[in-house]
């Protein structure tokens, strides 16, 4: 009796617990989607489509699956330089957009679950603090 | 047949009285210009001003101020502290029209200043003294802050009476600001070179009226220039997706954002059904798709042939630089120079009569015509 207490009450703890960072993570693409919205939607569109020539895509993007840290320290500081995106170089500057940590975390989850992206490892304010230019 | 035509014509009519002409951009296969650059490797050069030495102030947005003189770039000290978040920052810079007696350099940027979180546009004179601003003085401070990042304005321009106007864009607050006398942000402001408010600016007898408001209903201008030979305003100003507008600013007027522009939300939904309404004006000339426009200057000299008198407006969407001829004020023709420089943040006449633009990334580039 008690052993099955006990497994009913470790079962509910893991679904409370996968409960709860379910909800933070849509919490945080919830937040995500307004920072998005009045920092990056006049060049990577509504959809991260971004803009032909100019602005890379977000939608699908390989470098952004493929390069989860230089994608969040692109938004913490800024980005300069050749870069490709899905085959096509870009060569532009994104402005550092002035964004706190935890503005930093939320819109990059939002990015990485939109418009066809997937990402299992919510982004963490922790992981934006560790990454220096 | 007849009732075919009729129908065509019929359409074709409809279709003049909803739209401007369409005046899409040419692309010339042979141009009479070259490019230079003039100052190499800046991140966001946003305003400029030429000194009478014929060197070079520029501001970073991130909150320096740059003196570029014989090649070499200074940074200036004891500037004001910027709100360096989304478009915010070190934004404009102009000379008093009597610089030469007075030193006065005017800035706007987004400040800090005041109680709340976030910050607003604010415009401040100071004088250049050995690599420092000194006698620094806030003329002018929007209110109140908001942590929203977009639409601080802004450019400054000074009349041929000496009053000095700047702009402060509506701080993402559109249902409020721009249409109420009594808030800052979307409007043009005009002061006395000393800040003081002049007794004959619009809404001066209006109770709570800003004073300092010479127009209103405008979203986010980001270019700002005196005509060589009339002497008016002109500004620019984006609007949302489509609808970006070329105004004449006039004392007291309503340029209508929100409540009539030609443009949609970013999401894709009806910002506003009307496009036209009594009491608001209709822009000299409006931009679908939108172009993104930043920095504006009326080619003055006789360095570049028949473009005198045109206007060049910089594009930060499309990255080319903007030749616009007018005809009684109204755009006849549209050519893009300087395709696919980069983002171009500003353009102004030099006092050699030649173009110099700013270029996110890059630095400044001067144009040289063929000779």
């Amino acid at each position: 009796m008690i052993k099955i207490i006990t497994l009913l009450f470790g079962v509910s703890l893991f679904f409370s617990f996968t409960d709860w960072q379910d909800s933070d993570l849509t919490k945080s693409i919830s937040r995500g989607k307004d920072i998005y919205t009045d920092f990056c939607v006049t060049c990577h569109k509504p959809n991260g489509e971004g803009t032909p020539k100019f602005f890379p895509p977000l939608a699908k993007s390989d470098f952004l699956i493929n390069n989860r840290a230089e994608s969040i320290k692109s938004v913490k500081y800024g980005q300069k330089g050749k870069i490709n995106v899905n085959g096509i170089p870009y060569n532009g500057t994104m402005p550092n957009p002035g964004l706190t940590d935890t503005e930093v975390a939320d819109v990059m989850n939002y990015i990485l679950n939109s418009w066809g992206n997937q990402s299992d490892k919510m982004v963490t304010v922790e992981e934006v603090l560790w990454l220096k230019p | 047949m007849y009732s075919k035509l009729f129908t065509i014509l019929f359409l074709g009519t409809l279709l003049a009285c909803q739209a401007q002409k369409d005046m899409t951009i040419q692309t010339p296969e042979n141009v009479s210009y070259t490019t230079e650059i003039f100052v190499p490797e800046l991140e966001i050069p946003w305003g400029m001003a030429f000194l009478p030495d014929g060197s070079l102030l520029i501001t970073e947005i991130k909150g320096q101020l740059i003196h570029f003189k014989d090649g070499k770039k200074t940074i200036i000290g004891n500037t004001p502290e910027v709100y360096a978040r989304g478009q915010g920052g070190f934004l404009d810079v102009a000379l008093h029209p009597d610089y030469k007696n007075n030193g006065w350099i005017y800035f706007t940027y987004s400040s800090k200043e005041g109680t709340e979180d976030g910050g607003h546009t604010a415009l401040m004179r100071a004088k250049l003294q050995n690599g420092n601003l000194i006698e620094n003085q806030v003329l002018y401070k929007g209110s109140p802050n908001t942590t929203k990042p977009y639409h601080f304005g802004s450019r400054i321009v000074f009349d041929n009476d000496g009053y000095v106007y700047f702009t402060i864009g509506d701080r993402g607050e559109h249902f409020v600001n721009p249409q109420d006398i009594t808030k800052d942000g979307g409007k043009v402001y005009r002061l006395k070179d000393d800040g003081t408010i002049p007794t004959d600016n619009p809404f001066y007898s209006t109770a709570n009226a800003k004073k300092a408001i010479w127009s209103y209903g405008h979203r986010n201008q980001q270019g700002m220039v005196k005509h060589p030979v009339t002497g008016k305003i002109w500004a620019h100003e984006h609007g949302p997706q489509g609808g970006d507008e070329i105004n004449i600013i006039q004392k007291g007027l309503n340029y209508g954002w929100p409540v009539i522009s030609y443009g949609i939300n970013y999401d894709g939904s009806v910002l506003t059904d009307k496009k036209e309404m009594a009491g608001m004006e209709q822009a000299q000339y409006y931009y679908v798709p939108s172009i993104a426009p930043s920095g504006m200057a009326f080619v003055d000299s006789d360095k570049y042939g028949d473009w005198k008198g045109n206007l060049l407006i910089g594009s930060l969407k499309f990255q080319y630089l903007e030749r616009v001829v007018l005809k009684n004020d109204k755009v006849t023709y549209r050519e893009k120079l300087m395709t696919d420089i980069g983002r171009i943040r500003n353009v102004i006449m030099g006092p050699d009569g030649l173009i110099y633009v700013a270029v996110e990334g890059k630095g400044i580039y001067k144009i040289m015509p063929s000779k």
